[in-house]
């Protein structure tokens, strides 16, 4: 699973999958039959890039990896296939034409851009800073980040860390400046560190993930990091998400590129993803949901940990949502993915309004109250799908109650770090006013200590939020997701029954036509029989093509699940532990002042 | 004596006895009172007080009566009344033993129990039952530090009252106060906090004391706000504490719906949260022992020093308005001799008073010091060893889950 740190480990987890879906053929359009099989076989048997990474190794080393990236011949993700990158039907003309005068002069553009336009061309600071080094020679970057990623891996960590945290921001108060400043935008410098910031971080997931399969074949990789900025003011003012993506997968245009997307973007993919790929069946992964409430608060200027706190958690959301899409073999090669990441200018959606928090509950809770009320009683063939759902819903119910008891520790956490606070105060005033020296001494360390015990606290409560409470909320979002697939399919067994029941009509009233012997009706009835024959049949296949989908899904989302509890839990624990060993020093040194009193 | 639930290796007495008293009062062999045992009944604590004593006074040399919370109130009442002992720190009175948040969850949780699982509801009911116990055991040890404390008093030690409260083995009559002696309680302090502002408005030409009454008037405020804020901390970490028991137990469950690898995994998370839960709650409660009670004690003893400091002050004022009636009366020759006397009882009522209060307050200094050392290094102690526990619990799990994956 996700966080901002080290959006290195689910990008690892991606490729450790043993992915039967593996496919580099980005070329596969989904709006076609999405029979499995096209997506089974590597197009292209040099880039393999899934099928190396089916065993499960675990995480190595940073180093040695890096090696074996830069051995990698550049020169795939720019001459690969380029004619058919752009002969897919596009979505839009503009699009296509944008892509082709990219296509044609893609260094030109991009490089002869002065840093200092940022005001004008926001991206393209992020691009030339991104693509310069890649132009020159890709290797660059990765011996660059190698170096720079053991001990910036480490700071990345911790300022990351912290940003999760909430308080302490190095690179984020900058953001919350801009908050109500008009279109300050990224200068270079924020720009500068963010891209420093990413790329240790994506390049430490990087030759990890090479280094599980240590082959020297070059790995197609996916990396995503968001990073966030203000833009706009007052209430007009909207966050404004910076998506870096790194990648050698060759249906990008480049390997790393940075784009700018706002929420209602990222609704907007979902919404298109959800109407393409739901209906065949597929889990696909829904982004958080809006909050009027929050983003008031962070439009309206209010600098508290609060505001920072959502826009942190909204932020890592977004980022854990694009992941899992992209993790998602077969979400990965749908096109408005690929133009959600790379394309620079993208088309407001406006009809995200179905999408607000309360508008998305509604949907999952539809999908799920159709599945209960439908009377129909399935005949089941396979009972597999019924115990499945049954503890889809268990799970879903206890993960609500898990999340509710997680919240309450969140909120007692943080009353405990502000009555710590106070009671360090007061211990600190009754040390000034005691009267026997070592005593006051004494008093006041005593005062330090709690003190220290309040930091403590607030970053156990974030990371108890952050790292528990939102792993909770993440799969109640999913599990949604499961259950509409579900329902899905439900409905396609439907809409064979239904069919199955109109052909069973048509060929009566054949009969009646018959027996009532009106010859020119009867050619009409052939062919109505005719026709439904051939729904019966393609809806019956539909059935369980979709059948086979979900249960292909479950299985992987399980697996996911697995992985990303796992995952998260111990870095949760690991958290826990890491306060532990902190209270035990802050103890420590104070027992021999306790001792000293006399 | 009550069961020490918790297990630790420390006998309970010592742990709680030991909170504001200093640890050589029990060692003197000619008086040592202690309760041996405690018994909660509806509405009420009977509390065994066992007394050995080489003493002459007593008829036996060990000995043990029962008696409840009003026949402590009455013994210290009884000291605070007397004349005699106005130039001595009365020992606070035990608070009255208080289990009605306690009632009022187990009854909660009566009410609530159809809406829990039975795991969930045993669970909680262990925990609150734990509650009980350990506020039980606290107001015994209240209890025994008054007695205690008393005992170690030179002079105190030796009153008759204090010996009957001992050795009578009938029930001392002693009723609670009724409404309108309460209501006389109530307009007696009114009427001294206000004599109180006065008297304390008096300059003291004595250094000591005037250094003591700035002294104990700003501790004592400094007191009661870490005594309060303590409370609220503590109760904070309680309540996180039950929250992670409950996180334990929903994990149970999920881990318990099937038999998967996270399943598993699920499943040992909610066994070490379980036990980080159990070290949590014991934290909270050896906070509240070695650092809320202590604070609480001390709030109630400098409140006690403060009253010496008031009743001096008083005796002070009365001395000098007896050496003005003197003055007056000697001015205009008439009932000489009585304002004579009136001053010298004044005058002698004030030093006797002045010379035990100096001791008292030196006293109360070095028993003060003693106390908060013991407590805070107690408490550092238990801190750590409790965190290293935790330490312990969360690397071993952690070694196993990833071992697992």
């Amino acid at each position: 699973f996700v966080t901002s740190e080290t959006s290195s480990a689910p990008m690892m987890n991606l490729f450790m999958e043993p992915a039967s879906e593996a496919s580099s053929g980005p070329m596969v359009d989904l709006l076609m039959d999405p029979a499995s099989d096209d997506l089974k076989e590597p197009p292209k048997p040099d880039i393999n890039p899934l099928a190396d990474i089916i065993n499960d190794a675990p995480l190595s080393e940073v180093k040695t990896p890096v090696a074996a990236m830069t051995q990698e011949p550049p020169s795939d993700l720019f001459d690969d296939e380029p004619s058919e990158l752009f002969a897919e039907p596009r979505q839009s003309n503009t699009a296509k034409q944008q892509q082709t005068s990219i296509f044609d002069e893609p260094d030109e553009d991009l490089f002869s851009e002065p840093l200092g336009e940022a005001l004008k061309k926001p991206q393209n600071d992020v691009f030339k800073e991104a693509l310069a080094p890649v132009a020159k020679d890709p290797t660059d970057i990765f011996t660059e980040e190698a170096i720079t990623t053991l001990p910036s891996a480490v700071s990345t960590v911790s300022v990351n860390s912290k940003t999760n945290g909430v308080h302490s921001d190095e690179e984020e108060p900058d953001i919350f400046a801009e908050a109500t400043v008009e279109l300050s935008l990224d200068s270079p410098r924020n720009d500068r560190k963010k891209k420093e910031a990413a790329k240790p971080s994506a390049s430490a997931s990087a030759p990890s993930v090479s280094a599980s399969a240590s082959k020297p074949q070059p790995k197609t990789l996916e990396e995503l990091i968001i990073a966030f900025h203000s833009t706009g003011d007052g209430m007009n003012a909207y966050m404004a998400y910076k998506v870096s993506t790194q990648t050698t997968l060759p249906m990008f245009r480049s390997k790393t590129f940075t784009v700018r997307r706002r929420f209602s973007d990222f609704l907007g993919l979902y919404e298109k993803l959800s109407d393409k790929h739901t209906l065949n069946g597929y889990i696909v992964p829904p982004p958080p949901e809006k909050s009027i409430m929050g983003m008031t608060k962070v439009k309206v200027g209010k600098e508290d940990n609060s505001s920072a706190e959502f826009v942190e958690r909204r932020r890592a959301a977004l980022e854990r949502y694009l992941q899992r899409v992209v993790f998602h073999p077969s979400l990965l090669q749908d096109p408005d993915v690929r133009e959600f990441l790379e394309r620079d200018d993208m088309p407001r959606a406006h009809n995200t309004q179905a999408l607000s928090g309360a508008g998305f509950l509604k949907m999952i809770n539809r999908a799920t109250d159709s599945l209960s009320k439908m009377t129909i009683k399935m005949n089941e063939s396979d009972v597999w799908f019924e115990e499945k759902l049954q503890e889809v819903e268990a799970e879903d119910q206890q993960l609500r109650k898990l999340h509710i008891m997680v919240d309450s520790l969140v909120g007692h956490r943080k009353e405990l770090s502000v009555n710590t606070g106070g009671f360090a105060k007061s211990v600190a005033m009754l040390g000034s006013s005691e009267d026997n020296t070592a005593l006051s001494r004494a008093l006041s360390q005593l005062a330090e200590v709690e003190d220290k015990m309040e930091q403590l606290h607030q970053e156990q409560a974030a990371s108890d939020s952050f790292c528990f409470a939102e792993l909770l909320a993440d799969y109640i979002r999913l599990l949604g997701s499961v259950r509409a697939s579900f329902d899905q399919r439900m409905k396609t067994w439907q809409r064979w029954q239904d069919a199955q029941n109109m052909l069973q009509k048509k060929r009566e009233t054949e009969a009646k036509l018959l027996w009532a012997n009106k010859p020119d009706k009867l050619q009409q009835a052939k062919d109505d029989i005719t026709e439904w024959e051939a729904k019966v049949t393609q809806y019956e296949r539909d059935f369980d093509r979709v059948s086979a989908t979900v249960r292909k899904e479950v299985l992987r989302f399980e697996k996911e699940k697995a992985r990303d509890f796992k995952k998260q839990i111990i870095k949760y624990l690991e958290s826990l532990l890491q306060s532990q060993q902190q209270l035990i020093k802050y103890w420590e040194a104070f027992l021999p002042e306790a001792k000293a009193i006399a | 004596n009550t069961g020490n639930e918790w297990g630790t290796e420390e006998p309970l007495k010592e742990e709680v006895t030991g909170l504001a008293v200093n640890v050589d009062l029990q060692t003197d062999a000619t008086l040592q009172v202690d309760i041996s045992d405690a018994l909660s009944e509806r509405d009420k604590v009977k509390f065994t007080v066992h007394t050995k004593s080489t003493l002459p006074n007593f008829k036996q040399n060990e000995f043990s009566v029962v008696r409840q919370h009003e026949e402590f109130i009455w013994l210290h009442d009884s000291f605070v009344e007397n004349e005699e002992y106005a130039g001595y720190i009365i020992p606070p009175a035990p608070p009255r033993p208080d289990f009605d948040a306690s009632r009022e969850k187990l009854q909660k949780l009566g009410e609530g129990e159809g809406s829990m699982t039975k795991e969930e509801f045993t669970k909680m009911k262990q925990e609150l039952e734990a509650e009980y116990l350990a506020i039980f055991k606290k107001t015994v040890a209240m209890h025994e530090v008054f007695l205690c404390r008393v005992a170690a008093h030179p002079v105190l030690r030796k009153d008759m009252n204090f010996h009957v409260f001992l050795e009578y083995n009938q029930d001392l009559s002693v009723r609670g106060k009724n409404k309108r002696e309460k209501m006389e309680d109530f307009f007696k302090n009114v009427v001294k906090s206000a004599d109180g502002v006065l008297v304390a408005g008096v300059k003291d030409v004595d250094d000591f004391f005037e250094h003591e009454k700035t002294f104990l008037l700003e501790y004592h405020n400094r007191v009661k706000d870490a005594s309060s804020k303590s409370d609220r901390m503590i109760r904070s970490h309680k309540s996180a504490a039950d929250d992670i028991n409950r996180i334990a137990s929903t994990l149970y469950t999920l881990g318990t719906q099937d038999s998967t690898d996270v399943c598993k995994f699920f499943l040992k998370v909610s066994e070490l949260f379980e036990k980080t839960r159990k070290i949590e709650a014991r934290v909270a409660a050896d906070e509240d022992l070695k650092l809320a009670d202590l604070l609480k004690y001390y709030l109630r003893e400098s409140q006690a020093a403060k009253d010496l400091l008031y009743r001096r002050g008083r005796a002070l004022v009365d001395y000098e308005n007896a050496n003005k009636a003197l003055d007056k009366a000697r001015a205009k020759n008439k009932d000489v001799l009585q304002a004579e006397t009136s001053q010298q009882v004044c005058c002698q009522k004030f030093e006797k008073i002045s010379e035990s209060a100096k001791q008292e307050l030196i006293d109360f200094k070095t028993r003060r010091v003693a106390a908060f050392r013991k407590n805070l290094v107690e408490l550092a102690e238990l801190e750590l060893k409790h965190a290293k526990g935790n330490l312990q619990l969360l690397q071993s799990c952690v070694g196993v889950l990833k071992g697992d994956t």
